[in-house]
């Protein structure tokens, strides 16, 4: 696979969901290159965490192709060519911060020498370093939600999907881990598809703004963003930053505008 | 009536009860451990096909709430008359009846156990592309244990009961099920006796709680995988 070719293409995808007929993406068609950080915009309930789905093949769409890593998604899944991260953190609760973390390691069938050194490396790049016996109730959301990320990179898939990680903390905590992932997306060199529904987060984040419509979501529009990295708590605070803000804003708009068209 | 003496009575006839036991049926603790051995794995069992086969699980459930509503009484004899005609001994009659008796609570809080996992820590199984057997013994089973002993519970109080009743048709005198009914007999000159039974079958059914609560304080938050 040379440097140009996506991670992650999506032609004409459509979904329409079999109970009630209704229809939640429609013609979606996008290309995902190596390194990128792609946000997903859209109302809430507009078929983005969705989209997220068909990409790691556990949403079948209705039509259209999903090819990841050069090959068709569901192969894609069986080689784990990628992490997954939900909004809440899906630890498991019997299992400590550090068996948590080495779960995908037992599937990928790594021993038990190379887990355990592989989840101190993972402790340490998420900060948790002490915390390995501790059980997921013991820790604040935000600690929650640094092991999951840990989980997903664990085994350093190429390919990271993100559905709102950062949807249920709060104002502080999320500026705070936005932070961390970008170093994170930079010290690990993976390619990221965040869901989020927050402007200002998508904006911050990501190298391109996808914009979805309401269900049925199409893509509005893409915003390249040429904010300066690595990106810091000065970004939010620069004129280029409230401009794209305010771009993608007025794209999410447009969307709902066109959907009202369409049903009036 | 004051209370004293028949506290007295009480202690004696208990004391006299526990070494008759003792002395005649050696053999009735390891019995009623199989009772639960056998009650337990068969619930479990019998849940984990259940849980994967929403066919079986239509077709089944409504066979094993059946089974529950039949009086034990009346399928006791049943059960001594055929396995004791295929020579089987009573005891072994006995350990089925109490099973019979107590894989209901197994089965029903194991199916639910094994189906209280998060949707999304499928997804997450599913995103491993894991096999059922890894998403059984990685995901189901330990979010299940809490549910499980919640019926284990439940099951080793029942299995006291099950196994006191199977030996009534199996016809077994030196067991908890003949002494009661022995006792019953004489409940007008000697009700102590009976009193006595009903507190070692007591004590009994807090015993085997007990064990589950040692082995629930042991293996739950623990992951099975590594407990075996």
């Amino acid at each position: 696979m040379n440097e140009q070719a996506a991670v992650v293409s999506l032609r004409s995808v459509t979904k329409d969901f079999a109970r009630g007929g209704v229809r939640a993406l429609e013609e979606i068609d996008l290309d995902v290159r190596p390194r990128e950080f792609i946000s997903l915009i859209g109302p809430s309930g507009c078929g983005k965490s969705t989209l997220l789905r068909i990409i790691g093949d556990l949403v079948q769409p209705t039509a259209g192709e999903v090819v990841v890593n050069g090959k068709q998604a569901h192969q894609a899944r069986l080689d784990r060519d990628y992490g997954i991260v939900f909004q809440d953190a899906v630890l498991y609760d019997w299992r400590t911060v550090a068996k948590n973390i080495a779960l995908p390691l037992e599937m990928l069938g790594w021993d038990r020498e190379r887990r355990s050194e592989r989840v101190g490396e993972m402790v340490k790049l998420v900060e948790l370093a002490g915390f390995e016996d501790h059980y997921p109730w013991q820790l604040s959301g935000g600690m929650q939600q640094r092991v999951s990320i840990a989980r997903a990179l664990a085994f350093d898939p190429p390919l990271l999907l993100m559905d709102e990680p950062f949807g249920a903390l709060d104002e502080m905590t999320r500026e705070r881990m936005n932070m961390e992932l970008l170093r994170l997306w930079q010290e690990s060199g993976s390619t990221i598809v965040f869901v989020t529904h927050s402007i200002a987060e998508a904006v911050f984040l990501s190298t391109r703004v996808v914009v979805l419509s309401p269900r049925p979501a199409r893509i509005t529009g893409v915003v390249d963003n040429d904010l300066p990295q690595p990106r810091n708590t000065d970004t939010r605070e620069q004129e280029r930053f409230f401009e794209l803000v305010t771009e993608v804003r007025e794209l999410l708009r447009t969307g709902d505008r066109s959907g009202e068209e369409l049903r009036a | 009536m004051t209370v004293q003496p028949v506290v007295y009575a009480l202690a004696a006839a208990g004391a006299n009860m526990l070494g008759a036991l003792a002395v005649t049926s050696r053999a009735r603790w390891s019995v009623q451990a199989l009772d639960a051995v056998v009650a337990l794995s068969a619930g479990f069992l019998i849940a984990v096909a259940l849980v994967h086969s929403t066919l079986l699980q239509r077709g089944f459930l409504p066979y094993i709430v059946a089974s529950q509503t039949i009086p034990i009484l009346a399928i006791a004899p049943m059960v001594v008359v055929w396995l004791g005609g295929r020579g089987l001994p009573g005891w072994f009659s006995v350990s089925v009846i109490a099973a019979y008796l107590t894989f209901f609570p197994v089965a029903i809080n194991a199916l639910r156990g094994l189906q209280s996992a998060d949707p999304r820590a499928h997804e997450l199984m599913n995103s491993y592309a894991a096999s059922r057997w890894t998403v059984l013994w990685k995901l189901r089973v330990p979010a299940s244990l809490p549910y499980l002993f919640a019926a284990f519970k439940i099951a080793a109080t029942a299995c006291v009961v099950g196994a006191i009743i199977g030996e009534l048709p199996a016809s077994i005198q030196d067991g908890l099920g003949g002494a009661i009914l022995n006792f019953n007999q004489y409940y007008a000159s000697s009700p102590e006796s009976l009193w006595a039974t009903n507190i070692i079958a007591a004590l009994l059914g807090i015993a085997f709680f007990l064990v589950i609560v040692l082995a629930e304080k042991l293996v739950v938050r623990r992951a099975p995988e590594h407990f075996v």
